[in-house]
């Protein structure tokens, strides 16, 4: 087996060998690995195949922007994941891990025939191809587009795994653990402010922790040296936290931010068991100084996708940081002088390079340095082509013309197994612009900026453009001085020699002499975009970069573009004949880099998913089989089967028996408003449709409240408990919006209103004990209390005693029976339940559901809020003008009711229907028509309530028909999918009209 | 996700409060004597400012008041935050 491990580095524990599979096969690394690194050393640069043409691809970068690395973790079921970076992935024994989107196997791809026909398949093919026939996108073109869509394998079973949230707070905030980031938190720590500083890498120090130029030193060491010791210091500082593999993933405003530390990714599998894997860090800074660096932009020229191409200073971190050399025979692409540092740390560990330069000339100290070494360097060239198929073997250049936009002279062949690409750096921007913060353009290098806009927030470091250590470091000490209004002598005496950078040449595509169209310069490797699709984006009339960016799916991978943007946006810069920074850019969008679903939900899985509220009685409902229905957060009995009944039959049974002998309901999850204060009969008036100021004390009135827009918001009974305190029942959803909604009127339209509002909903458990049994249900519970119809009328209300605990009972009534509702202290809520049920035995006491609830108040055409109602209906299109007085001044929503549009007569109202055949049951929802014939159909309105009645042997509904009040007894239409169902028009109150059964 | 200091309890996080749209609408005290269109002014018309823009908040998961807040929409910076009743700040117009 091949070695590339070339020499020991201080990060490698070559004592602590690693057994890792890739492909099914076993390889070894050592601790301090990445699993890219790892493949490196094992001379494996093929790790997938490219997304449309299915091309051989291998390991680019060393970090975050890589396109092509990306693996399948893992095969179990639950804990298999897809598309991690190999090159932030640290190997640990056992490590499993597989190449993506090849079958079957990344050598030899059946896939691979799209390269062939790729010209076959250009930007937009979707868009262009599955357009037609409609009935084939079903069948065909979904299916396909399925199968050879998406990269990895998403896990099927539930992630077993702990993720965890944490709250903090600091004074500061530094994003990035490179040089700059090092001594901003210093200089932040030192002067007493509480400092978090993150690194999503393993060990601080970004790209100088492996810099041994001998030309780029401080205080006469080398930059790393000089570095280490400042990390070692900073570790001693008491209010600097430091979390390393954390990375931050969105910036928020008001300086939030998520960040995700990785716990245990790194750690073999018994290592990892019952251990939180990742944290999410939600971050509140007071200030945030950004320091997240700047990554190399690879060169646009053809066939530069071929494994064995990584971007030069990759090849220097794989070398100088993991003792790994990428090649033995390497070539360095350049147009800046970065490469030159990677050629000069290859040649020093003896692997032979050559340089071809993009620039005329150039005439800095490390140019100068690798002259004197004796490397060979071309300037003026440019890469042309690459050979070799699962990895380079050779490349053709030409020299550049005077303009840069030709090639001119002969082709030169050189053989290499690696090519270096450094097409120049981008300062990573996204923080600065995820903050909101604007971009500036600076021509000389062509990057994008930050432009400084805000006192809470700054960029430093190579991030903001500043590229030499020099100029980092000055720059860096003298903006955090500024920024955090301190004055730090620390580096006043740092005395920094480095390499400066005098020429510069950038061509976003490189010129070639073979036409564009049959050349594959890929700008965007793991979406697949070629130069050539940009080019035919903008001559299809694209513009806009956001266009060109969807249209093309450059920068729309997981990586996001990273290492694409700017050559997407500089092609079109170039072609359009505009100035790039007059293009602007896309979105830099959350995250940075992807999260697991994992660390977004933390601890709230399973059961913690959402708040459950459970009334008191709930245990008991569970233990009688009951079904649930979520209403709103509430857990309410929906039903309770009996005997394996379905549930029509158990709403049939428990409705008929509620009429029939006793019905309870637990309505303990109704909203419940304590109204207290001298003024609170007045404020009732103002909030209510209907007059509250002669309900006498003890008494009980239904009430209903609109919206400003006269459109009805909810409906509940208020009892006049004593003189100044009232206690008002809201629906079960609309608790916390009523009071929300009150509490406004209260504070600010009408302050000088004496009244206190409490929600007391979950102080108080409520039974309701409906039908003709109830009064003897009553009689045996309360044996002392008057329950004739004189003393203890309909609408009235007594307080009494269950043992010794205070009960308020309410002689009202959901469904249209004789009911009582009893309200005891919530704790006691259970035995209250118990007690009704035992003493209702003899009765046939039957719990019903919410059910059961709707159907006994669609019989009698009580409206449900939100289900019969939609928030366009007025209390006159329910039929309910009774409840609208006349007489008051003034009440929420009055003045709405006539305005023209809410007088009209044509509105939509509540209307009953009844079927033609009594047995055919209507379809909630269903459209009502009057003539199935004339096209367009004209919609008339729909059915809002329907069920099939046991107490009248019937199928009845409620529904919202278009004047609907004039109707009744006429003929109307439900068209379903197979037949039309004829219905008439009636009243909405289909049993007891009368009201006799209150009074049973 | 704002930072807002409830004049009642201090700096919160923006998941305790819910917003109530734009500030300084009085309900008329006589709304019978308004015609339509002018009911339809207060009832439906709202401005939709970009830059400094008046709105009430209600701390609902705190302290349950409504206080009014002075607002940049462009930069969504809060500038001044004070209660039901009081004048707003002069300096922002």
């Amino acid at each position: 087996m091949p070695n590339y491990r070339i020499h020991k580095t201080e990060y490698i524990d070559e004592t602590k060998r690693v057994s890792f599979k890739y492909d099914g096969k076993t390889y070894f690394g050592y601790e301090g690995d990445t699993l890219a690194s790892a493949l490196l050393a094992n001379g494996i640069h093929l790790v997938g195949r490219s997304f449309k043409y299915h091309r051989p691809r291998g390991i680019v970068s060393c970090g975050a922007e890589e396109p092509n690395a990306i693996c399948q973790i893992g095969s179990k079921k639950d804990l298999t994941e897809p598309n991690v970076r190999a090159t932030e992935l640290e190997l640990y024994e056992g490590l499993e891990a597989s190449s993506q989107n090849c079958w079957p196997n990344v050598k030899f791809d059946i896939g691979g025939i799209n390269n062939f026909i790729s010209p076959l398949i250009p930007a937009g093919f979707y868009y262009k191809t599955f357009m037609w026939p409609k009935s084939f996108w079903k069948k065909v073109y979904e299916p396909l587009i399925r199968l050879s869509a998406g990269l990895g394998k998403s896990p099927t079973g539930p992630d077993p795994d702990i993720y965890d949230h944490k709250y903090v707070h600091y004074d500061v905030l530094v994003i990035g653990g490179g040089v700059s980031g090092i001594i901003a938190a210093k200089m932040a720590a030192k002067n007493n402010l509480k400092t978090l500083l993150v690194d999503d890498k393993k060990i601080l120090g970004g790209s100088t922790i492996y810099q041994n130029n001998e030309s780029i030193k401080i205080d006469d060491k080398l930059s790393s040296e000089w570095l280490k010791n400042e990390i070692q210091e900073i570790k001693k500082l008491s209010n600097l936290t430091i979390k390393t593999r954390t990375s931050i993933a969105a910036y928020h405003g008001y300086n939030f931010l998520l960040a995700k530390e990785n716990l245990t990714d790194h750690l073999p599998e018994e290592k990892k068991k019952n251990k939180i894997r990742q944290r999410l860090w939600k971050i509140r800074a007071k200030k945030v100084i950004i320091a997240t660096g700047s990554i190399e932009r690879p060169l646009v020229f053809n066939n530069n996708d071929r494994p064995g191409i990584l971007l030069s200073n990759s090849i220097n971190k794989y070398l100088d940081y993991y003792g790994v050399t990428c090649g033995e025979n390497i070539i360095l692409f350049t147009n800046n002088d970065s490469a030159y540092e990677t050629s000069i740390s290859l040649h020093k560990k003896g692997i032979k390079n050559i340089i071809v330069d993009l620039r005329k000339s150039a005439s800095s100290e490390l140019i100068k340095q690798a002259e004197s070494l004796g490397i060979k360097i071309y300037f003026n060239h440019v890469v042309t082509n690459t050979f070799g198929y699962r990895k380079i073997n050779s490349l053709e250049i030409m020299k550049l013309s005077e303009d840069g936009n030709t090639t001119i002279g002969n082709k030169i062949i050189l053989s290499c197994d690696c090519l270096g690409m450094s097409g120049g750096w981008t300062p990573m921007v996204h923080m600065h612009t995820q903050s909101g913060g604007k971009l500036d353009f600076r021509d000389e290098d062509q990057v994008f900026l930050p432009k400084e806009n805000s006192e809470d927030q700054i960029s430093v470091g190579s991030c903001n453009g500043d590229f030499d250590l020099e100029n980092i470091i000055d720059k860096t000490v003298n903006k955090i001085n500024k920024f955090l209004e301190i004055d730090n002598q620390d580096y006043q005496d740092t005395n920094i020699i480095c390499s400066k950078e005098n020429d510069k040449r950038n061509i976003w595509l490189l010129p070639n002499k073979i036409p564009l169209g049959k050349t594959k310069c890929f700008i965007d490797f793991q979406n697949d975009s070629t130069a050539k699709d940009i080019k035919l984006a903008l001559k299809e009339g694209f513009r806009s970069i956001e266009h060109v960016k969807r249209y093309t799916t450059t920068g729309m991978a997981t990586d996001q573009g990273k290492l694409s943007n700017m050559h997407a946006l500089g092609i079109i810069a170039d072609t359009a004949g505009v100035k790039m920074g007059t293009l602007g850019t896309t979105t830099f969008r959350p995250p940075f880099t992807p999260l697991t679903f994992g660390t977004l939900v933390g601890r709230n899985v399973g059961k913690f998913f959402e708040v459950v509220r459970k009334t008191s009685m709930h245990e008991w409902h569970v233990e009688n089989n009951a079904e649930f229905e979520n209403v709103g957060q509430w857990k309410r009995p929906w039903y309770y089967p009996k005997n394996g009944e379905n549930m029509h039959d158990a709403v049939q049974r428990e409705s008929k028996s509620a009429r029939d002998s006793a019905g309870i309901l637990d309505a303990s999850t109704l909203g419940k408003i304590d109204i207290q204060g001298t003024d609170a009969s007045e404020f009732l008036n103002r909030v209510y449709t209907n007059a509250w100021s002669k309900l006498a004390i003890g008494k009980c009135r239904y009430g209903l409240m609109l919206n400003e827009d006269g459109m009805v918001y909810d409906d509940g009974v208020t009892t006049r408990i004593s003189e100044n305190h009232y206690l008002m029942t809201t629906t079960t959803g609309g608790a916390a919006n009523v009071l929300s909604k009150l509490e406004d009127y209260l504070q600010t339209e009408w302050p000088e209103l004496d009244v206190y509002l409490t929600s007391v909903t979950d102080h108080y458990s409520t039974a309701s004990i409906c039908g003709p049994n109830s009064k003897k249900i009553l009689n045996k519970l309360f044996p002392n209390l008057d329950l004739s119809d004189e003393n203890f009328p309909h609408m009235s209300f007594k307080e009494d005693k269950l043992k010794n605990i205070n009960c308020r009972i309410m002689r009202i009534s959901f469904t249209g029976e004789l009911s009582y509702e009893i309200n005891i202290e919530s704790k006691y809520g259970h035995s209250l339940w118990k007690m009704c049920i035992e003493a209702g035995k003899e009765f046939n006491l039957t719990p019903y559901g919410t059910e059961t609830m709707h159907l006994l108040r669609a019989e009698k055409g009580f409206i449900i809020v939100g289900q019969d109602t939609d928030g366009t209906m007025t209390p006159s299109d329910l039929q309910m003008d009774w409840i609208v007085s006349k007489k008051k001044y003034d009440f929420i929503g009055k003045r709405s009711l006539y305005r023209s549009d809410t007088v009209r007569e044509d509105r939509k109202q509540l209307v009953g229907l009844l079927t033609d055949d009594p047995k055919e049951v209507l379809e909630e929802g269903a459209q009502i028509v009057s003539d199935v014939k004339s096209k367009p159909i004209d919609m008339l309105g729909h059915v809002t309530s329907s069920y099939f009645s046991p107490n009248l042997n019937k199928s009845i509904a409620l529904a919202v028909v278009r004047s609907g009040k004039t109707m009744k007894g006429q003929k109307l239409i439900i068209p379903m999918e197979n037949k039309n169902i004829n219905v008439t028009v009636s009243d909405t109150i289909f049993l007891d009209k009368e009201n006799k059964r209150l009074n049973a | 996700m704002f930072l807002i200091n409830c004049p009642f309890c201090g700096e919160r996080d923006q998941s305790e409060f819910s917003s109530g749209g734009e500030a300084h609408i009085v309900r008329p005290k006589q709304p019978t004597e308004l015609s339509d269109d002018e009911w339809a002014e207060y009832l439906f018309m709202r401005k939709n400012i970009k830059g400094i823009q008046f709105e009430r908040w209600n701390h609902v998961h705190g302290c349950r008041k409504w206080f009014n807040v002075v607002r940049d929409t462009s930069n969504d910076k809060i500038l001044s935050v004070y209660k039901m009743g009081e004048k707003p700040p002069v300096n922002y117009k």
